[in-house]
């Protein structure tokens, strides 16, 4: 009987601060990863406000230079590390359990550890504000600008320790998820039965695993410059600031799939359920999915044309970069296919995933151009690329993103966004975002510069730079919309179905919100789309909760705080080196502190039982 | 229709709940998709991710191993002998290692117990000779700063050291339960997961050694 679950199952009590701080269940930290990541988001929405409002007419004075250079730096850093990032672990947390059925994470621990370094390493980030310090060298850092000679304040500090500690919760999360992935699935659950999602998932992991140690070694070497006087990448030292370019865009390329991989996975779980269609080609799909990827690491030096590699290099790099087109083309042809013949609808959801496409193809054909080396050399560094890449990373991994919260809300919260807002919301947000960036293709044909703090009258920037502000403003409007649709449903708070849309996968079988223990019965799985198979098997549109009669109790781990002690730890740890210290002493009593604080969490924790604060049972 | 709980289901939960007292992440007990254990799939994960990590730092080291316009260069004050002492015995270390699991495996405590501490021997003489390397080149002029190459080797062998030093600490957690007891061979994961971690720096530096010592001394 359920009850009888849930009498031997400790569920932490609802609510209170400390359940949410010592919580191990993927699902509130999913939660807390979106609440969080929607925050920073904001802020970084402020952030290009404040841009667009500047440049909106010529010559204007709104802010200062330096600030100017904060802003775009913290913008970029935002919406990539804070921002699209987090917003996706939001989605991996709630829902690859779910969809693979498992009861949780392989490491639920190493899981809260993750998102609190996150956390506490965003807000280490922006604190930089408060101090007057924000980082100021772009998002790329690059050498030498960030070196201690050209940035000599802690601005830069504050980016390379906000990195490095922002790169730990990705590499905790990156094995954690690796492993639940590989190991977790239900019964059943062949690598090739498993939802899309959930292979875009795996390969984004992957590359996390795989980036992220070349990033952690750039910050280290550049951190060593500023510290101790190092060349790593002073030319005066001996130095080769082509160095840090190459490690920065090692990383920075595997990067941009990062952020666009886990989009791709919603929306080939948003398609199917709309289209009444199961996903066209999709081994198809997972094989693209992997070439991308793999294909990812071979042409970072595309970022790189204008720095005059040769020609050799530039042709190599050319060539690899347009290949890529080919399995993205793919994915894009399959979308198609799913959509055809297929008997559409238009939900929310829909719309966005619909959204996704068409601006993910705008976005995808201006980086086809940008592949040709010598159009590169003209567009680089112009506005045609702040366009370009906008279009993928906000008409690719925000609408997609925003399709996946319209989505899995009723899943995560049990109560369903107002379809006619969602509609509000998704007009509201497509025209917003087209006035912005598409104008800002022709400002950068016409020359006007990237990361530019203002420009005169005259050289034909206005008109476009005014309709991109404008929209701007638009866009601002459509996610004030978005907030307010949230608002409106948590008030109303009306109980939604375990299964709105009539979905193919395994997180529609269980209640909304899910149960702690997510599934009272393990579930076993014999094709794709498992609960489309039951559902036709049966006769119905949504399937009954299943109920557990062996009497036998579900087992869970218990509450800890420790993996909230380590991130403090490991905060203080990084917080120790910004403090001025000496050659002879390079690591302060900040430094010592952080690190036993860390070491005393890593002890407790690995010898603290899984369940020592949950009710015996 | 959902499908029913099997027999297989009911067991699995059962031997989860049995499986309470012992320290691990959620789960031990549960099956797993592959014939392999979480953490060692984590393990396995996180050695691919450290391999990047190295790989960059030599990468660094390369680059830079002639940048020597001042200060002393690695033909002035490397010296081969003792690094090749050194890395013999972190090689024995891996050996030795592998023996201390064995016995882990076959419940032979004593057996554990004295591979285990000659693994850590091992790390600990590495160690020393890393600080007696290091404060040597120091005193034949070559501070951390002084020159790239200075920098880069530091940096390079000063991470595997650091990565040593993690290895032996774990380590010695490992024999701190084995002499508690705790350290059954239901438990022998728990030394496995040190001793793949620990072969894996142990790997880097065969790797470091001839491409760090070796080959700089050539040009
Ligand atoms: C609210 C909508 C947004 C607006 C109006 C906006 C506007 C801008 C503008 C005007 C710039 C150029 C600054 C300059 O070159 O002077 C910029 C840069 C950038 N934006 Fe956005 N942006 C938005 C959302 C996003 C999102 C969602 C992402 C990523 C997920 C993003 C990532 C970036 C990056 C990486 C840069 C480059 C920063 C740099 O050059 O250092 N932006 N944005
Ligand atoms: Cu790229």
């Amino acid at each position: 009987m359920a009850t009888s679950v849930l009498e031997q199952t400790h569920v932490a009590k609802r609510g209170t601060l400390a359940s949410w701080l010592t919580t191990v269940d993927h699902k509130k930290i999913g939660i807390l990863y979106g609440a969080s990541a929607f925050l920073f988001f904001l802020i970084g929405g402020i952030e290009a406000l404040i841009i667009r409002t500047q440049l909106a007419r010529p010559d204007a004075t709104l802010v200062s230079p330096e600030f100017y250079n904060q802003l775009f730096t913290m913008h970029g850093t935002t919406m990539i590390f804070l921002g699209v990032m987090p917003l996706s672990a939001m989605f991996f947390n709630f829902f690859i359990p779910l969809l693979i059925g498992a009861r949780d994470v392989a490491f639920p621990r190493l899981n809260a550890m993750s998102l609190w370094v996150f956390i506490l390493g965003g807000l280490f980030m922006n604190f930089s504000f408060l101090m007057n310090a924000a980082p100021n060298g772009g998002w790329f850092g690059y050498a030498p600008l960030s070196s201690r000679q050209y940035s000599p304040g802690l601005n830069m500090d504050f980016w390379v320790i906000g990195l490095q500690i922002l790169g730990i919760a990705s590499l905790a999360a990156g094995v954690n998820f690796f492993t639940t992935i590989l190991n977790m699935r239900a019964r059943g659950m062949t690598l090739m039965r498993m939802p899309m999602f959930v292979w875009t998932t795996l390969i984004t992991q992957i590359l996390v695993l795989l980036s992220f140690p070349v990033i952690t070694v750039a910050l280290i070497l550049l951190m060593v410059d500023r510290t101790f006087g190092a060349s790593f990448f002073s030319v005066g030292g001996g130095g080769d600031p082509m160095l840090w370019q190459h490690l920065f865009w090692v990383f920075g390329h595997p990067e941009v799939y990062i952020l666009i991989l886990p989009a791709f996975g919603i929306i080939s779980e948003i398609l199917p359920v709309f289209s009444r269609k199961p996903l066209f080609g999709y081994s198809a799909m997972v094989f693209s999915s992997a070439f991308i990827a793999f294909l990812g690491f071979g042409v970072w030096s595309h970022h790189m044309f204008s720095t005059g590699m040769g020609p050799l290099a530039d042709t190599f790099f050319s060539l690899a970069t347009m290949l890529i087109a080919i399995p993205t083309g793919v994915k894009i042809f399959n979308w198609i296919g799913t959509l055809w013949g297929g008997s559409l609808q238009f939900k929310t959801p829909m719309l966005f995933a619909l959204g996704f496409i068409a601006m993910f193809i705008t976005g995808g054909l201006s980086g086809v151009m940008h592949s040709v080396a010598p159009a590169d050399l003209q567009q680089t560094d112009t506005y045609f690329v702040v366009a370009h890449f906008h279009y993928v990373l906000f008409g690719g991994s925000i609408f997609a993103l925003t399709a996946g919260a319209y989505y899995w809300w009723p899943k995560m919260f049990g109560t369903m966004l107002n379809e006619t807002i969602g509609k509000w919301h998704f007009w509201l947000m497509l025209a917003g975002f087209n006035l912005t960036f598409f104008p800002m293709h022709f400002a950068g044909l016409l020359g006007m510069p990237r990361r530019i703090y203002t420009y005169p009258a005259g050289l034909g920037f206005e008109l476009f730079n005014m309709m991109a502000t404008v929209g701007a403003f638009l866009l601002a409007f459509s996610i004030l919309v978005f907030m307010y649709n949230m608002w409106v449903t948590v008030r109303r708070n009306v109980p939604a179905p375990a299964d709105p849309w009539g979905g193919a996968t395994l997180e529609w079988t269980i209640p909304s919100p899910p149960q702690e223990w997510n599934f009272t019965v393990e579930p076993v799985v014999a094709e794709r789309d498992p609960v489309w198979a039951m559902k036709r098997a049966a006769g119905v549109r949504t399937l009954p909760e299943p109920t557990l009669d062996s009497g036998k109790g579900i087992h869970l781990p218990g509450p800890s705080w420790w993996p909230l002690v380590v991130a403090v730890g490991i905060l203080v740890f990084f917080i120790g080196f910004m403090v001025k210290h000496s050659y002879a002493f390079p690591f302060g009593p900040i430094t010592i502190v952080g690190f036993l604080l860390t070491a005393v969490g890593i002890f407790k924790w690995a010898y603290e039982a899984p369940d020592a604060n949950a009710p015996k049972h | 229709m959902p499908t029913p709980p099997s027999t297989e289901d009911v067991s699995t939960m059962s031997s989860a709940t049995l499986a309470h007292d012992e320290t691990h992440d959620a789960h031990e007990g549960h099956h797993t998709s592959f014939p392999i254990d979480n953490r060692k799939l984590a393990i396995w994960s996180f050695i691919g991710s450290e391999c990047l990590f190295f790989a960059t730092l030599i990468s660094t080291f390369l680059i830079y191993k002639d940048s020597h316009p001042k200060g002393p260069g690695p033909k002035d004050i490397f010296e081969v002998p003792l690094v090749t002492g050194g890395t013999a015995v972190l090689l024995f270390s891996s050996f030795f290692v592998v023996m201390a699991l064995n016995g882990a495996q076959e419940g032979n405590r004593k057996k554990m117990l004295g591979w285990l501490a000659a693994t850590i021997g091992c790390g600990l003489f590495f160690m020393g000779m890393q600080v007696y390397e290091f404060s040597h080149f120091y005193h034949e002029g070559l501070g951390y700063t002084t020159n790239l190459f200075g920098t880069s080797f530091y940096t390079l062998t000063g991470f595997h050291g650091t990565h040593v030093a993690i290895g032996t600490l774990w380590l010695i957690t490992v024999f701190k339960d084995a002499v508690k007891g705790n350290l059954p061979p239901a438990k022998a994961l728990n030394l496995e997961l040190a001793a793949l971690y620990w072969h894996f720096v142990d790997v880097v530096w065969i790797i470091i050694f001839p491409v760090v010592y070796l080959m700089s001394l050539r040009s």
